[in-house]
């Protein structure tokens, strides 16, 4: 069977290089060797298998990446898409390489196909890639492995024997044997392939009668190809542009119910979904929305009427909705006895949430931290917090329970003063200059005495930024009237930052 | 109207116990954030959902010390003109609503409309500030903290007088530990009382005596309501 292998060097690196402005000497990592570099680096006496040291000391503007392979699947998924769209069926072999069969027939002609998929690689910006095709995947690659960037190198059918008849030994992918058969004085693949398949199977067991087949031509495993995924992506085009909101709602319903249903022959449903709005040809506005179940058709109207109402540059002449997560419908199947919030209160909150904005309803809860302000953890309601401080750390300089009942949003500006009416000041050993003795929470509120404080809690935070370091003391103050205060004294000046009310 | 729910008597923490009996379809009023919490507990350790309006600084810490259920809270940091309709939506399915009322308080007529709705969808209105019609309001009076010293310790404990005033009748009050050192609410009782009920052999004495251990003396001395 004709194969074609699609191969571009130095994969991780190129995955790599997308961070980086062009030009500059990258190298990949791995291990603290180095797993492969591009052709800056490679000029400055980079090599592969080299220690960082070593490479860094001949390439001093190196720039060092560790290798993550999910990162090279990741990238070099654009190019299997870009493949598929020329020809269906390939099979990714690893990030880097891949093989498919030759379209020769539609690009009439070998060489044309391989043209056609190099331009259209080359335009996505991959510009070392090279193509091989042979009669088996084996000889494909090795072809692929001899070709020129950007160009393809053809073993004619039947001729693989004869082709790989001359490479050395090394080309096989096995280092013990590679290195037992150069002991044997057997240094191409051709003398290899001489060798009687009985007596290579008898001496190197199955792997090596595997590897004595590629060799002689024979290739035993058809590609298998990747099934395409199914597109679940819905799309509705507007033709005249809409301009109003509930219109484009209201024309979205029998999409939405498509694109609900299409997930559910499929057995599931979607979590987060990217809704895009096009307007005037281009893209107008681009937002991905999750819920807390999984979206309905009405949720998905409702979500795009918010997205409306958050301004659209003009008429509206398509929508999108694009499943960003999707679960097996069976994880979000109804207990027997319950468990998922009450239907009624989802329903109720997503009101609320149309009339204040998706962002305007939070869940809430506690998360570690310094200041009571830190500590509380809110997230648009429906959606996971973002990053969440663990809790059980020690957070040294926090202020020890009870918690305060009142958090301001924004501290106010307060004033509290010595005996004299002189200013208290936190020295930078972390005490006071003179205890206060009569104090202002915040401008609405009138003089009292202090009856009782606590403190100073001093915190360095960031020292090791200069930017972000800030140099801060806590104090509870209590005044005579038996309110109680969180304070922050930061530079001289005195906030405060909760009741405890 | 027909299928109107009766006032329903809801859970209500402990610490109010014979002071104050929270009902659906009632507005309270309460003067801070504390008392908000403290009344949002019961209802919120029997499953119901809270709603959080106007006011993004109820400290949620507090609120989950005195056992409030974070799961099962939304808050709804500025409602902006929407106010009134947030509020009737969310007291249209959630068991508890606290609201901070906005600078321009709305018109009787709306609040009339808003009470009207919480009789029929038998929910709860705390409200936390002014409010022009409660069926009780709920306030604190001799506040007094324990732990902070003179630039060392740190607040432990508050012993604070609980009033509920209904309608025209004197307020009830009862001392109350909000909260203890063990950071639970529970009401003070005097070391005095406790000893006259000890002498009398009651059982139910040997609990609130354990209770007691390791926390300091009690100084104030206000009746056991």
């Amino acid at each position: 069977m004709r194969t074609m292998v699609v191969w571009c060097p130095d994969w991780p690196v190129m995955a790599a290089m997308a961070e980086h402005p062009a030009g500059t000497p990258v190298a990949v990592f791995e291990k603290g060797m180095v797993l492969a570099c591009n052709p800056g680096a490679r000029a400055d006496g980079v090599r592969r298998g080299m220690r960082r040291r070593d490479a860094q000391s001949r390439c001093p503007g190196l720039v060092v990446a560790d290798h993550r392979p999910e990162v090279d699947a990741r990238a070099f998924e654009d190019v299997l898409l870009a493949i598929e769209e020329l020809s269906p069926g390939v099979a990714p072999l690893r990030p880097g390489l891949c093989a498919l069969r030759v379209p020769e027939k539609f690009y009439a002609g070998e060489a044309e196909a391989a043209a056609v998929i190099a331009e259209r690689l080359v335009d996505l910006g991959v510009w070392d890639v090279r193509l091989g095709v042979a009669d088996g995947l084996f000889a494909a690659e090795q072809a692929a492995r001899r070709s020129l960037a950007q160009d393809v190198f053809i073993v004619p059918t039947g001729e693989s024997a004869a082709f790989l008849a001359d490479l050395p030994i090394e080309a096989l992918d096995a280092t013990e044997l590679v290195s037992l058969l150069r002991r044997m004085g057997i240094t191409t693949l051709g003398a290899f392939a001489r060798l009687s398949a009985a007596d290579v199977h008898t001496r190197f067991g199955h792997h090596g009668a595997l590897l004595h087949r590629y060799t002689r031509g024979l290739d035993p495993h058809p590609i298998s190809r990747r099934s395409v995924p199914p597109e679940l992506t819905a799309a509705l085009a507007l033709e005249p542009p809409l301009e109003l909101v509930e219109p484009i709602a209201f024309s979205l319903r029998t999409t939405a119910e498509r694109f609900v249903t299409d997930l559910a022959a499929h057995g599931l449903v979607c979590t987060m979904v990217r809704i895009e709005v096009d307007s005037n040809n281009r893209l107008g506005s681009v937002r991905s929305w999750m819920h807390p179940r999984w979206f309905g058709a009405t949720d998905l109207i409702d979500r795009l009427r918010w997205q409306l109402a958050a301004g659209i540059p003009g008429a509206v002449d398509g929508v999108r909705l694009i499943p960003e997560v999707v679960e097996p419908l069976s994880d979000h199947a109804d207990s027997l006895f319950g468990g998922a919030p009450d239907d009624r209160v989802v329903r109720g909150i997503s009101r609320v949430q149309g009339m204040v904005g998706h962002e305007g309803v939070l869940s809430v809860g506690v998360q570690g931290g310094r200041a009571p302000a830190d500590r509380t953890l809110t997230a648009p309601w429906g959606e996971q917090p973002a990053e969440v401080r663990p809790i059980e750390r020690a957070w040294p300089g926090r202020i020890p329970a009870p918690a305060p009942a009142t958090v301001f949003t924004r501290p106010a500006e307060a004033l509290v003063v010595g005996a004299e009416g002189q200013p208290v000041v936190v020295t930078g050993r972390g005490s006071v200059t003179c205890p206060p003795e009569r104090f202002r929470a915040s401008s609405d509120v009138p003089w009292q005495p202090v009856a009782s404080w606590a403190g100073p809690w001093p915190i360095e935070e960031l020292w090791w930024d200069e930017v972000a370091s800030r140099r801060i003391a806590r104090f509870q103050v209590v005044g005579v009237d038996g309110s109680a205060w969180l304070m922050v004294v930061e530079n001289g000046r005195w906030f405060t930052e909760a009741r405890y009310d | 109207m027909e299928g109107r729910p009766a006032a329903q008597p809801v859970r209500t923490h402990p610490a109010l116990n014979g002071l104050l009996h929270l009902q659906t379809g009632a507005t309270y009023g309460v003067s801070s954030a504390s008392l908000a919490a403290l009344l949002m507990a019961g209802p919120s350790v029997d499953g119901a959902w809270c709603a959080v309006v106007g006011t993004g600084e109820l400290g949620v810490e507090a609120a989950a010390m005195f056992g409030v259920d974070l799961d099962r809270v939304v808050v709804v940091p500025e409602p902006g003109d929407a106010w009134l309709e947030v509020v009737a939506a969310l007291v249209d399915v959630l068991g508890v609503v606290v609201v901070r009322p906005p600078r321009n308080v709305p018109t009787p007529k709306d609040i009339s409309r808003l009470s009207a709705r919480l009789r029929t969808r038998g929910s709860i209105l705390i409200v936390w500030g002014d409010w022009p019609r409660c069926d009780a309001r709920v306030g604190l009076t001799d506040v007094e903290w324990h732990g902070a010293g003179w630039g060392n310790g740190h607040l432990k404990a508050r012993q604070a007088t609980v009033e509920v005033r209904k309608g025209t009748a004197p307020a009830a009050q009862r001392r109350l530990w909000l909260p203890d050192v063990d950071l639970s609410c529970h009401p003070v009782v005097e070391v005095a009382a406790l000893a006259a009920l000890e002498t009398l052999g009651l059982s139910s004495v040997e609990t609130t005596r354990s209770g007691l251990k390791g926390r300091f003396a009690p100084t104030s001395t206000t009746e056991v309501a």
